[in-house]
């Protein structure tokens, strides 16, 4: 049994140490809004905080967030930081298959939890995931909202 | 957005099951969600014209939101926002108010031109628009005549305002929800009237999507997020060339031991692992050590044990047959005999995959009434439930198909053999008698995912004294997708293998566009734009090959071709003025940089595009800075939707032109996941600056249109930065 805390409530998981942490959210816990893209920390997709910094689900063990704070997508509404960036998403309409989006919504959290004033190049640099879809003009340009960094797009 | 699993299975206003249609009794008219439809097709698929019943298509309930039956899959593209826009206008009710979800099957829903069911070929809007508009109409006719009888007035002397019908007189006023059980009592009006476009108040306009929050809290269910009870998680292992069998595995014993594992299975051309969690069931088919024998007898496109990729495009390049032809026009022999001078090289495109965020899964379930459930992704839910009641043995009506949302599709979701999960999680669920869901990986799905051929294409050109192209050959040594996915040609050319070049609207003298065809030993697909997404490419890029040759501007050659065509003159014009005017350079930025700029178009679905593109190199890679792309869709229902799909469209023709390449060694794909097979990152992406032209004609498509200009525009720029043509996607051999 490992003892997490998940978006301020503990879990408790029969999970073997090295099990991914987002095979333990969507599997064992049945939150499926941290999504698997490519299992290699490659896409993003399985973005969630751990104590606030953003982690890659995908390729870190359970074990590794054991006594620490994980946050999820599914808190970002209640999140005041998540959710300015959740109204930033709606206002510029970003997701569109949608499918990046859980993980591009933590990644900008992430940032704007350290940094609420990013520059661009903070921007350019913590916003890395991948979309397929290609919405990634209209990512930065809500991060870039939720900076003040916005004018004109 | 109401997704699958929250839907209730017997809607509690229960409206979508009232009389609706003329002689039909209830009993007949299970036509809603939730609710086998096994009975609804078999009394009703010889009668029903697609697209009129309403109560198959929208619910009112009593707090006036709108349940909307989808005939047409949301993966991205704004589809349901659409629907909701064209039925909301006539229905005279606020899109916003709608949720919508995917159609079961069914007859009602084959509307693509009346006569199917798939979402795809940027079809959906321009092929359903005059039915869904109808349908609206329609239901607010009824709506009417319900108001009328309730409030004991003529239905003449009401007006609706949106969720409401009105009388003015009175005074009095009843919504659409109050109305809705009645409504859908009355018999459906033969003739109704449509709106004056001049008096759209949604049709056209920018429009919120009505799925961007659940997708912006993770709330978004895919195929991939579906549970059931009592549910299985399967994993595979494919073997590493198609049509290879499993021959042996050699620990078995080890691999049942370990942590969670249910069992172990042999399926066509790959291993299994059911286990109680998707973790384990990888990591233990990950473990199977098995021994692949060689495909016996005739299998589906076995992979030889010796392709490769960079080999392939050279014999494809060299290959001599049979030139069957798509298009002619004109005198070529005279053209090249009379010409001043002549241009001919030869160019490639490389296989891509899809690349979809969400990777394949499917979900089966057998329950004890004899009934089959499955959840997955796909883009024809007719068209599947033919194929699972083919390898299930059940009757159509005993099984009931489950379309969630796309996490991305491309072309990647329609039925290809050996190319998607779900005939596998309905072996294993019918073997383990639990549901199950079977998730490929990355790794899994870059192997078994089909591609978008890969051709060579051998050009000719002629140019007149003036410079002036008079005769252009294309002969594309390719396997066209269509014929490709049917493992056989049709008497006809596979107009898939050809489109973009065959449908081009330059004023040539004389052309003539070929196949030769050369079967692929890869799997094929359909994927974004399909033939346009590199048949524009070489078109457009041979093009400028033949102004450089012939000492032209390139924005003015295209000018010169298109003369007498107002629309293509004006979309082109409108690029340019995006752009703030043509400037080929190659020119100094600001910044220092030296820069170019790359002109093209494409007829792509039924619209027409144009775009410029202006690129530099920093660091041996090259950068397109921004990309401006005028489209002409003839007229549109969303310009933000249109917006971000162009975006999205040059983010994958970027892509495509710059990066990906499914290359092959030894038989074996050499990447199988992101890392060895990259995509477009966002630090590469340009901005996007779109222009909508409405020309008024005929409405096209707008998922796909807004990629196959991307390509040759920045292949145009890149080779003229560098002073030589770039004749090969990825583009390569520029710095
Ligand atoms: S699934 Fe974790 S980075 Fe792709
Ligand atoms: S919105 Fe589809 S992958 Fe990003």
């Amino acid at each position: 049994m490992i003892e997490l805390t998940i978006n301020g409530q503990k879990r408790r998981v029969d999970a073997e140490s090295d099990t991914p942490l987002l095979w333990v959210l969507r599997d064992d816990l049945g939150m499926m809004g941290t999504k698997y893209g490519c299992g290699v920390a490659q896409c993003g997709a399985c973005s969630v905080l751990v104590d606030g910094s953003v982690m890659r689900s995908c390729v870190t063990p359970v074990e590794a967030v054991a006594g620490r704070k994980v946050t999820t997508v599914e808190a970002m509404e209640k999140d005041p930081v998540g959710a300015k960036v959740v109204e930033a998403w709606v206002k510029h309409q970003v997701p569109q298959c949608g499918y990046c989006q859980s993980g591009q919504v933590m990644a900008a959290t992430s940032l704007l939890k350290q940094n609420a004033k990013p520059s661009d190049a903070d921007v350019e640099a913590a916003m890395v995931n991948l979309c397929r879809c290609g919405t990634y003009n209209a990512i930065k340009a809500a991060v870039r909202d939720v900076a003040g960094l916005e004018k004109k797009a | 957005m109401n997704l699958p699993f929250q839907t209730p299975v017997n809607d509690p206003v229960n409206v979508s099951r009232r009389g609706f249609i003329a002689g039909a009794g209830a009993g007949a008219l299970v036509l809603g969600f939730g609710v086998p439809m096994g009975a609804a097709r078999a009394q009703g698929a010889a009668k029903v014209v697609p697209g009129t019943r309403v109560p198959a298509f929208l619910a009112i309930r009593p707090d006036n939101t709108i349940l909307f039956q989808s005939p047409f899959a949301e993966g991205g593209q704004g589809v349901w926002t659409a629907m909701a826009q064209i039925v909301g206008e006539e229905l005279d009710a606020d899109p916003a108010g709608f949720t919508v979800e995917n159609a079961p099957p069914g007859p009602d829903y084959q509307v693509v031109f009346g006569q199917m069911r798939i979402t795809g070929g940027s079809f959906s809007v321009r092929s359903s628009y005059a039915t869904m508009r109808k349908l609206g109409a329609t239901a607010r006719a009824m709506l009417v005549q319900a108001a009328a009888q309730k409030m004991s007035v003529p239905a003449g002397e009401l007006t609706t305002e949106p969720g409401r019908v009105i009388h003015k007189a009175s005074g009095k006023a009843m919504t659409y929800g109050e109305l809705a059980p009645a409504a859908l009592d009355m018999p459906a009006p033969a003739n109704v009237a449509l709106k004056d476009p001049k008096d759209f108040r949604w049709i056209g306009k920018r429009q919120a999507r009505l799925d961007v929050r659940a997708k912006s809290t993770g709330k978004a269910q895919f195929s991939i997020d579906m549970k059931v009870d009592g549910m299985l998680h399967a994993a595979v292992q494919h073997a590493p060339r198609l049509g290879q069998t499993v021959g042996k595995i050699r620990n078995e014993a080890e691999v049942k031991a370990m942590k969670g594992v249910h069992s172990v299975h042999v399926l066509p051309g790959a291993v299994a692992v059911v286990a109680e969690r998707f973790w384990h069931a990888r990591r233990a088919v990950e473990a199977t050590q098995v021994d692949w024998a060689e495909a016996v007898g005739e299998t589906y496109r076995p992979m030889p044990a010796d392709f490769s990729t960079e080999a392939f495009a050279q014999y494809l390049a060299n290959y001599q047959g049979k030139e069957e032809v798509a298009e002619t026009a004109g005198d070529m022999a005279a053209g090249f005999a009379g010409a001043a001078s002549t241009v001919s090289a030869t160019y490639h495109s490389q296989f891509v995959n899809h690349a979809q965020l969400e990777p394949p899964s499917a979900l089966a379930r057998y329950n004890a009434d004899g009934t089959l459930d499955m959840w997955f992704p796909n883009q024809a839910p007719e068209m599947f439930l033919v194929e699972v009641a083919k390898a299930s043995g059940l009757a159509a009506d005993k099984i009931n198909i489950h379309s969630p949302l796309l996490g991305g599709f491309f072309g990647r979701h329609f039925i290809y053999p050996h190319g998607t999960p779900w005939p596998q999680a309905l072996e294993l669920a019918k073997r383990v008698g639990r549901p199950v869901k079977l998730i490929w990986t990355r790794e899994e799905e870059f192997l078994r995912d089909p591609l978008r051929p890969m051709a060579a294409v051998r050009f000719r050109g002629a140019l007149d004294a003036k410079g002036m192209p008079i005769a252009i050959e294309a002969i594309s040594v390719t396997e066209g997708p269509t014929e490709g996915i049917a493992d056989k040609r049709a008497a006809k050319l596979d107009d898939a293998a050809l489109e973009g070049l065959t449908g081009k609207k330059y004023a040539l003298p004389a052309k003539r566009i070929a196949q030769v065809f050369v079967k692929s030993p890869t799997t094929l697909a359909y994927w974004r734009s399909v033939g346009n997404s590199m048949n524009d490419f070489f078109y457009e890029t041979f093009l400028d090959e033949m102004a450089d040759k012939g000492g032209q501007d390139p924005y003015a050659l295209r000018l010169k071709l298109l003369e007498g065509n107002a629309r293509l003159t004006n979309l082109i014009k409108a690029a340019v003025d995006l752009s703030g005017g043509w400037k080929a350079g190659p020119f100094t930025a600001p910044d220092g940089s030296k820069r170019a700029r790359g002109i093209a178009m494409a007829s792509p679905f039924g619209t027409e595009t144009a775009a410029i593109a202006e690129v530099s190199i920093a660091d041996g890679q090259i950068k397109v800075h921004d990309v401006w792309q005028a489209v002409d869709p003839g007229s549109i229902v969303n310009p933000a939707i249109i917006e971000a799909q162009v975006n999205s469209a040059v983010a994958l023709g970027l892509s495509e032109v710059l990066i990906e390449e499914a290359a092959y060694k030894d038989g074996l794909r050499v990447a199988r996941n992101f890392d060895g097979y990259p995509i477009l990152t966002p630090d590469r992406m340009p901005r996007v600056h779109v222009r909508i032209v409405e020309s008024g004609a005929p409405m096209g498509g707008i998922g796909e249109p807004g990629l196959p200009a991307v390509p040759p525009a920045v292949a145009n720029a890149v080779s003229r930065l560098v002073g030589k043509r770039l004749r090969k996607m990825p583009l390569a051999g520029f710095a």
